[in-house]
């Protein structure tokens, strides 16, 4: 199995007994109430889907993440994990003493260790993370948003929110027996924020040629407006896997994060995240995790070449579409016919069907998976 | 990492056949090379077996039997 990023995988989770510990002691603590998005990213440290890292990033590996894209022990890391706090309300909170994360309806969720609290300039943070300061790209958007403060220290699970996807969710331990169970010694990874189609199949289909399994990983958690719904996602996969591919070889887990959009360095980020999953290899397509048009098409494939020490290796794949005259799922690379002959799959095109009560045509997404999707009176984010 | 670099000696001819080696590439200098070359070395080795007692190994299966992943 490869090894997690960083050599081991982290698990920040308190017993039984340190539980009850912990909330007898935190009584007489301040408090934290996060948003859902940092409750998923406390999660994900506690669980080690962010190994090597054991909490909120330190001001020395922030500033080290934003100028190289790699933590101070030289790993690669290119999306820092923080969490924001108010210039008032930090005063609060001294380093050396403990604080008590919540969720937003106030269950304890972590202790945090916090260490040190420092400033920072977001439109630097912006920059070096998506490449622009453009306020309408809504990573950027979020980050001018961001309170003034960032607070940093490792913390520890005391009990993770319940999930509406609990069949879905696996840790990256647990994903690590299943691939070794499975006997799979090469995984796939393959990242979605969107229902299947045709030229999704294809591309994970050829992935799976060359590997053991393939682990398609939805992201469970904020998206944009008209983004697929997670449950929509969830349930359009399920026919897919149910109908079209063989149950030893391909699984599905959700990953709970919100999307950032920072494209290429977003990209590194996904692949490192599988990584610690069990996943020797990961898909990146066309503009992976971009938006608009802030990154040049190929922006996610061409910086891996910075990071040849990733351990994880990037399987790149270019536009596919459907050539009527080859009858199969082709790219510009191997099929010499004219545009006339190609039906592109347009995710839009796909979803104003299903909004007119259209089902696509079997070229473009399989029919089981558009009756399901046809099935969600509302499937899109609104 | 910031300001904290390190001087490391290799042969002059080494360096030599470097400087020659990356004219006209997409490296900058000969030490853009050698980090990209290291780290690509250092990173050889990703495969391990993951160190889970049988015990936790037991209840990840129960759990995945359970969630119909196994059988």
């Amino acid at each position: 199995m490869i090894r997690p990023h960083g050599g081991k995988l982290i698990e920040r989770c308190l017993t039984p007994d340190q539980k009850k510990a912990a909330l007898e002691e935190s009584k007489g603590w301040p408090k934290i109430p996060l948003s859902a998005e940092s409750v998923s990213d406390v999660e994900n440290i506690a669980w080690g889907v962010y190994s090597p890292l054991e909490g909120f990033l330190g001001e020395k590996e922030f500033r080290n993440v934003l100028n190289h894209s790699r933590l101070t022990n030289d790993l690669p890391w290119t999306v820092p994990i923080v969490l924001d706090a108010g210039t008032e309300e930090a005063k609060a909170f001294v380093p050396g003493r403990n604080i008590l994360l919540t969720d937003e309806g106030g269950r304890p969720l972590a202790v945090f260790h916090l260490e040190e609290k420092f400033g920072y300039d977001k439109e630097t943070m912006a920059a070096k993370v998506f490449g622009t300061t453009d306020p309408k790209h809504p990573g950027v958007a979020k980050v001018m948003a961001m309170k003034d403060v960032l607070l940093a220290g490792p913390i520890d699970l005391i009990e993770a929110p319940a999930t509406d996807y609990a069949r879905y969710y696996l840790t990256p331990k647990e994903t690590r027996v299943l691939f070794k169970e499975k006997g799979w010694r090469t995984v796939v990874g393959f990242q979605t924020r969107n229902t299947p189609h045709v030229g999704h199949e294809y591309v994970q289909k050829a992935a799976l040629t060359f590997t053991d399994g393939l682990f398609i990983n939805p992201v469970i958690g904020r998206k944009k407006k008209g983004d697929y719904k997670d449950e929509v996602i969830l349930a359009a996969y399920d026919e897919l896997i149910k109908h079209y591919y063989l149950k030893d070889r391909a699984v599905m887990a959700i990953l709970k994060m919100e999307m950032r959009y920072a494209g290429p360095k977003e990209a590194i980020h996904h692949a490192i995240l599988r990584k610690n999953f069990g996943c020797s290899h990961i898909i990146i397509g066309r503009d992976h995790a971009g938006v608009g048009s802030y990154y040049s098409p190929y922006a996610a494939q061409d910086i891996f070449e910075e990071f040849p020490d990733l351990g994880i290796v990037p399987l790149f794949f270019r536009s596919f579409y459907y050539c009527k005259k080859c009858c199969s799922v082709v790219n510009e690379k191997i099929c010499p016919h004219p545009a006339g002959d190609q039906i592109q799959f347009s995710g839009t095109q796909i979803r104003d069907m299903l909004l007119r009560g259209e089902i696509p045509s079997v070229e473009m997404m399989r029919p089981e998976v558009a009756k399901v999707i046809m099935g969600f009176e509302r499937p899109f984010n609104e | 990492m910031d300001k904290e670099f390190t001087t490391v000696s290799i042969p002059t001819s080494l360096y030599k056949r470097i400087e020659e080696a990356i004219k006209g590439t997409e490296f900058a200098s000969a030490s853009s090379y050698i980090v990209k070359v290291l780290r690509e070395s250092l990173s050889k080795d990703q495969r391990s077996e993951d160190v889970f007692t049988k015990e936790e190994e037991e209840k990840v299966k129960e759990k995945l039997k359970a969630l119909g992943y196994i059988d």
